[in-house]
């Protein structure tokens, strides 16, 4: 493996010395995902394997190039899991590319997002320096947080190498219902139940149908799911691993698929398509020929902010265009972990 | 080690700085006489003390830029400070510089208990959020053991923890947004209202910079529903290993308790007679588990860690029957600090992040360097996040002990870096910790770190000193980074 990181290096080093632009690249799975792509790939998928897992400590450090399958196969024999669900989108998809795109599940409400887990972070820099950052225990102030700094970055600031990550045991029970409602009713009720300490852990409401996800002990699921009172859904992980991976019906079609992260209890959103509301209201997803500038215009009235997920559109942005001082303090973090502006340039803005 | 400080302001330019602040500012928020600064002269680490230039006191977030904009120009440090109950001297005042106290930011500016946040200003008490929210069944989660007096925009610059953090998760887990003033007076709104931003995750990186790369101004936090019951198992063990092994099969049980500590016989000694929390006194070690959620779970939850704790050798359990045992229980590990207080002159609280399965080791160490250093020392640890909190007892009036004191806390912290942890969990770095940094880290990461602050703070003007050493410091001190538990001498015992 050390080998692979030389190679690495020295590939790095000398695209940084020629300016030339590097795609970082695992399966290919979130190919599709933010802005184009653009420069040599650089392959990631043989620099794989979990490299240390103690369930007892709950932590799991695996290289970047390893599948999200074997991690999660890895889990499941000890009856653990990683919490933020992240979705594959393809075989082969890898932990670095779930990290680096920052992607979280349908558990996300509950449990927490991909930057959550993440404890520790080995990368290479744009000058293919080795960089270690955070560690392997659960609560470390010492240094900035530069490992979450690298979820959701896109590849820009550096190709990860190992990544380490707080694991949780999988729910004693799990049980999924289904009720009858509109998007208002689902909107409020989602919030309500959300201020109770319920074990409710994923949530999706489309066409009229509000699908819940209760996790937990098996006293705490059965009194909740005696209250909630919705039918029973038959092989329940096949639909919410379907709803992950948007092969529901709810994600066919041509039509750009936008994402609008907004405050939970923002109304139904005035946009024509089709929406689907899951985190308890703070995600919608929207299939829409609606214009960009409406769709991030509504986004941001709601506090929010809207990314275009799928079906790439010339000159927009895929990510919501950040304020001018927030960009100028992207600008110089780019420059400082990558100052050559060598990889996955336009992945994350157009700017670099 | 303290190093000489950095020079003073002098009378000339501190009647100037004055005089400028005066400009926009009323008198009675500048403070410069002798005994109006001193009480800003340490925070919670006062065995480090420096009196302030000028102590600033601004209203609102325009005063807090026009400050900045005034010390940028003048090339004046800023130091920002909350309540001053931090444990690592984060807000330890510059000589030279500005001490600007957010103290007058106390208004909870928006409380909506439907989307279940809470919108509030810098100075807030952690535990006045909670308050405010409880009337809706709601929370704030992170509950630092200084909850009752510390600001949130402190526990925003820590990112604190607190007992219950192996379950909710630390400051950086429950703070959805903040605002912040750079040094260039420009102030930045980071996060939101929503469980994702555009761009890259700034807030992760200004939760715990310890008021290196900004001031902040607002704060935005996420509120949790209140547990319907809570309930608490107090086991007592024969030797720190069981106690381990018991944190360890409860975890591979597959639960997650929302609290779950552990506190070794002189710390439990300590406690005791203090509070009467019913700490059996002949234990080696005890462990306080908490289970919460609806009374369903929790009663189930809480039979099967009682049967834990039963096959993991423990010599006695029990059951909080109530509410009112349950807070007994927690009495004497919420007292531990004040507690140990009370039988000893002084005491220095350490904070290193260890893996769990290390403990016993770690401990077996730390009773050596008692040893070593002729001072006694009580450890409680949050076992279920492996952050340990060695209380090392010295007498301050004895010539020499806080030396001593200092020097076996700093190998206690080595201790933690060899067995693959971190020198501070959640108290943070500031001018405490600072050269053991350069034994957590290599030069290239503190690089990394120094650059990460410059695109934030080009001048180096907020906090400087705290935090990260410069690479001069380190090899000044001749300090080696020992890497992720490879120790440099493998064959040499080390304690």
């Amino acid at each position: 493996m050390q080998a692979i990181i030389e190679d690495w290096r020295r590939r790095i080093a000398a695209a940084a010395e020629r300016g030339e632009a590097l795609q970082i690249r695992g399966s290919g799975s979130k190919d599709f995902y933010g802005g184009a792509l653009d420069g040599t790939v650089l392959e990631t998928t043989a620099y794989s394997g979990i490299l240390d897992y103690e369930p007892t400590e709950l932590v799991l450090q695996a290289r970047a190039g390893t599948p999200l399958d074997d991690i999660e196969q890895a889990l499941l024999e000890r009856g653990q899991m990683l919490a933020f669900e992240p979705p594959h989108f393809g075989p082969g998809a890898t932990l670095g590319g779930a990290v680096a795109c920052g992607l979280s599940g349908p558990r996300r409400a509950a449990a927490g997002s991909v930057r959550d887990f993440v404890l520790g972070a080995r990368i290479l820099d744009g000058r293919g320096a080795d960089l270690s950052f955070g560690g392997k225990v659960m609560k470390n102030v010492a240094g900035y947080d530069v490992s979450r700094l690298m979820v959701g970055a896109m590849g820009t600031l550096g190709v990860l190498l190992d990544i380490s990550l707080k694991v949780l045991p999988l729910p004693e029970r799990e049980l999924t219902v289904r009720l009858g409602c509109d998007q208002e009713d689902a909107i409020r009720l989602l919030n309500a139940w959300a201020a109770k300490p319920y074990p409710i852990s994923a949530s999706c409401h489309e066409q009229e149908t509000l699908t819940l996800r209760l996790s937990g002990t098996a006293a705490g699921v059965d009194a909740l799911s005696r209250m909630i009172r919705g039918v029973e859904v038959e092989n329940a992980a096949d639909y919410w691993r379907a709803l992950r991976e948007q092969r529901t019906e709810f994600f066919d079609g041509e039509a750009p698929l936008w994402r609008l992260s907004v405050k939970s209890t923002a109304p139904s959103l005035p946009l024509p398509g089709r929406q689907c509301i899951e985190w308890n209201g703070s995600l919608r997803w929207v299939k829409t020929d609606a214009d960009a500038a409406l769709v991030r215009d509504v986004a941001r009235k709601v506090g929010g902010h809207a990314t275009l997920f799928r079906g790439r559109l010339p000159d927009v942005p895929a990510f919501h265009p950040l304020p001018a001082p927030l960009m100028m303090l992207h600008r110089r973090l780019k420059e400082t972990f990558d100052p050559a502006g060598i990889l996955n340039r336009g992945r994350l803005v157009f700017e670099f | 080690m303290m190093h000489a400080p950095p020079p003073s302001l002098s009378p000339e330019d501190r009647a100037a700085l004055v005089e400028a602040l005066e400009v926009f500012l009323p008198t009675e928020c500048i403070l410069h006489e002798l005994e109006d600064v001193r009480p800003y002269e340490c925070d919670g680490l006062s065995a480090y003390r420096q009196l302030p230039g000028v102590v600033v006191l601004p209203r609102d977030e325009t005063e807090v830029c026009r400050v900045l904009t005034l010390c940028k120009q003048r090339g004046v440090p800023v130091v920002a400070r909350g309540a001053g109950t931090g444990l690592s001297g984060g807000a330890l005042p510059h000589p030279g510089g500005v001490l600007l106290s957010l103290a007058r930011f106390m208004r909870i500016l928006e409380l909506d208990p439907i989307a279940r946040i809470a919108r509030v200003q810098p100075g807030v008490r952690n535990l006045a959020i909670s308050e405010a929210a409880a009337r809706y069944g709601l929370y704030y989660a992170p509950d630092p053991s200084s909850q009752i007096a510390c600001s949130i925009g402190g526990n925003v610059a820590e990112n604190s923890g607190g007992v219950h953090c192996l379950k909710y998760g630390l400051t950086v887990h429950n703070v959805m947004r903040v605002r912040v003033c750079t040094i260039d007076g420009e102030v930045l709104d980071i996060g939101g209202e929503t469980l994702d931003s555009p761009g890259y995750d700034l807030l992760a990186v200004m939760c715990g910079s310890e008021g290196l790369l900004g001031v902040v101004t607002e704060v935005t936090v996420k509120l949790l529903p209140k547990p319907e019951v809570a309930k608490c198992v107090l086991a007592a063990f024969g030797s720190i290993a069981d106690a381990g092994n018991a944190v360890a099969a409860v975890i591979a049980a597959g639960i997650i308790p929302a609290g779950l500590e552990m506190m070794d016989k002189p710390a439990t000694a300590a406690v005791e007679p203090f509070v009467n929390a019913g700490y059996p006194l002949d234990a080696a070690a005890i462990l306080l588990c908490e289970a919460d959620g609806i009374a369903e779970e929790v009663d189930a939850e809480i039979e099967r860690i009682a049967a834990i704790m039963r096959d993991a050798h423990a010599t006695q359990i029990r059951v909080s029957r109530d509410e009112a045992e349950r807070l007994r229980f927690w009495s004497g590990r919420k007292a531990a600090f004040p507690a140990v207080g009370r039988i000893s002159p002084d005491y220095y609280c350490m904070d290193g992040t260890i893996p769990r399965k290390r403990l016993a080791d770690v401990l077996t160490g730390i009773s050596h360097l008692e040893v070593k250093y002729g001072l006694r020392c009580a450890n409680v640890f949050h076992a279920g996040d492996g952050n340990l909190h060695p209380l090392i007892l010295y007498d301050a009036n004895q010539p020499g002990e806080l030396e001593r004191c200092e020097a076996f806390g700093a190998e206690i912290l080595e201790l933690c870096i060899a067995a693959g942890g971190t020198i501070t969990g959640e108290h943070g770095v500031g001018i405490e910790k600072i050269d053991q940094m350069c034994v957590q880290f290599p030069p290239d990461v503190l690089q990394a770190f120094h650059a990460v602050k410059r695109a934030f703070d080009p001048s180096g003007l907020l906090n400087p000193g705290k935090a990260v050493p410069t690479l001069h410091r380190c090899a000044e001190l001749g300090r080696m980074h020992v890497h992720g538990g490879a120790d440099k001498f493998p064959e040499l015992p080390r304690f």
